[in-house]
């Protein structure tokens, strides 16, 4: 059992294993909003657009988790109303001026990298070090956590009638523009919590998948959230561990692992997964079939 | 109410008592979901007013319920009819207070009005064409809603549904509700509704089933063009 235990003899391995365990759960916890309101692409273009923001940051303010953040904020926040204001002042579509805008934004990110002094650890930045956490970013995970996950549990009801639908939402007087703007701002906090873990491009992994794999193995909502969370904090602890045992890279083991067990619940979901509906061609409402054959 | 500047309904003049079911009948963009929202309070009318029992609409929150078109809705949404139901109760709890006896009491009524009481567990999208209406139609209920405003409840649905459905909503308008629907199927208009609105980009005409569904306000609302720009004689 040595094996197991060896790892947290080291310092710097239980701050990594602590920042998994709250970065996967928090990612975890608000993948459920991006699976259920269709959000993947816009998490994609704003982990993409975070870049210049973060050379920017460095640029002016020096490596600090301040001007990463705040760098990081503004990009997003310009490219996210951005792509809203061409959409709504042209004939072009959303995705399509998110598209433009992310490359756009990406592009710039990577010449202005040029230029900043620091680029080594900024490359670090996009790929992450997990193993390189420092208390002051723990911390600041910490923080993080505890701001998106309170938000989204006090607001759960509003935010549930607006995933469901936003026009029916409205009417019932919910705020849906504002809840829409904190939805994606929490978005931005967590793939900046998430850039030492894993990286802001990873960070899109986390985000996703593991609501995406609670989605094919149930119908509660509150499982998606919860269990969005556990899938999230299990896969990135369980990939940071295998990571130091076989010496890898901790990002994309945990990613990987994450990947696995979306496509385990892919395959074998016992409702909605594809070896079901293979070997199973019946019908959904056999009950249903059965009571009418009875008539007949 | 227009959209980009460009007219989608004007000259609505209406008064609708409670305790009828109201059948809103139109050509493709005649203006019926705009007509809706702007009941409903989604969009705000350029000129003129709605209002409820002498309440402007929208400041009355929730007396009016909204049920969109099937096609519209996500069915895969990992939801339960109990619970879809349940969030009928969300605008009275607000975003703290617990659900209470009462309230569950209140969705167990809902439920049971609609006949959905077997299917409570179900998800939402394991449910019939017809059941999913009723799904809607109990979280209204839930709501205690006053206005139901129906946007092509029937459409998709066979005549034994329908017919069951019809029969439905017309207990709602009995126990002293207001039912707008919009529909398209000319045939089983007085089946259904004893009152009638014509809409084509104005208001044509409204009134009993019985006196306005005639075929000169029929051919008047179908065969003319939306209003275009010119004022059109009547």
């Amino acid at each position: 059992m040595n094996w197991l235990t060896e790892p947290f003899h080291h310092e710097f391995m239980q701050r990594a294993f602590l920042a998994c365990a709250l970065i996967g759960f928090t990612n975890g916890f608000l993948s459920a909003f991006i699976v259920l309101r269709r959000l993947a692409l816009m998490a994609d273009a704003l982990s993409h657009a975070l870049l210049p923001g973060l050379a920017v940051g460095v640029m002016l303010f020096g490596l600090t988790p301040l001007s990463l953040f705040s760098g990081a904020l503004v990009a997003a926040l310009l490219v996210g109303l951005g792509a809203e204001l061409i959409s709504r002042s042209s004939r072009v579509k959303e995705e399509t001026a998110l598209a433009i805008l992310y490359t756009v934004a990406f592009s710039a990110g990577i010449v202005l990298l040029s230029f900043a002094p620091v680029r080594v650890e900024l490359h670090e930045y996009l790929f992450g070090n997990i193993l390189g956490v420092s208390n002051a970013d723990l911390w600041t995970t910490y923080g993080i956590s505890f701001v998106t996950i309170t938000t989204l549990v006090v607001l759960q009801r509003p935010l549930f009638l607006m995933l469901f639908d936003p026009s029916v939402a409205a009417t019932q007087g919910v705020k849906v523009g504002l809840l829409n703007y904190v939805l994606i701002t929490l978005l931005v906090l967590s793939m900046i919590s998430s850039l030492q873990a894993v990286g802001v491009i990873l960070a899109l992994g986390l985000l996703v998948a593991p609501a995406a794999t609670v989605y094919l193995l149930s119908d509660s909502c509150a499982a998606l959230f919860w269990g969005g969370g556990l899938v999230g904090a299990f896969g990135s602890c369980a990939g940071l561990l295998i990571s130091y045992w076989l010496n890898l890279p901790a990002g994309a083991c945990i990613v990987l692992l994450l990947g696995l067990m979306f496509s385990v619940a892919y395959i074998f979901s016992p409702r909605y997964g594809i070896l079901r509906h293979f070997f199973n061609r019946g019908h959904l409402h056999r009950e249903s079939l059965e009571r009418w054959e009875k008539k007949l | 109410m227009s959209y980009n500047r460009v007219p989608a309904l004007h000259h609505i003049n209406l008064d609708i008592a409670c305790g009828h079911c109201v059948a809103l009948l139109g050509p493709n963009g005649a203006g019926k979901t705009t007509f809706f929202k702007a009941v409903v309070g989604l969009l705000k009318p350029e000129s003129g007013s709605v209002s409820f029992h002498g309440h402007e609409a929208g400041r009355k929150i929730g007396a009016a319920a909204y049920l969109p078109q099937r096609e519209n809705v996500d069915w895969d949404f990992p939801l339960t009819v109990r619970g879809l139901v349940e969030t009928g109760c969300y605008l009275r709890l607000g975003i703290w207070r617990k659900f209470s006896a009462e309230e569950h009491r209140n969705v167990d009524a809902a439920l049971a009005a609609m006949h959905l009481e077997d299917l409570a567990d179900r998800q939402i999208s394991a449910l019939s064409g017809g059941q999913q209406q009723r799904a809607f139609l109990a979280r209204s209920l839930a709501q205690n809603a006053h206005v139901f405003l129906l946007d092509e409840p029937f459409a998709g649905l066979d005549k034994k549904s329908q017919e069951s459905l019809g029969e439905t909503l017309k207990q709602i308008a009995r126990n002293g509700n207001l039912i707008i629907a919009s529909h398209h199927d000319l045939r089983n208009v007085p089946d259904f509704f004893d009152r009638v609105i014509f809409l084509n980009g104005e208001l044509v005409a409204q009134g009993d089933t019985a006196s306005t569904f005639t075929g000169e306000n029929i051919a008047k609302t179908f065969s003319t063009p939306a209003f275009s720009g010119t004022r059109r004689e009547n």
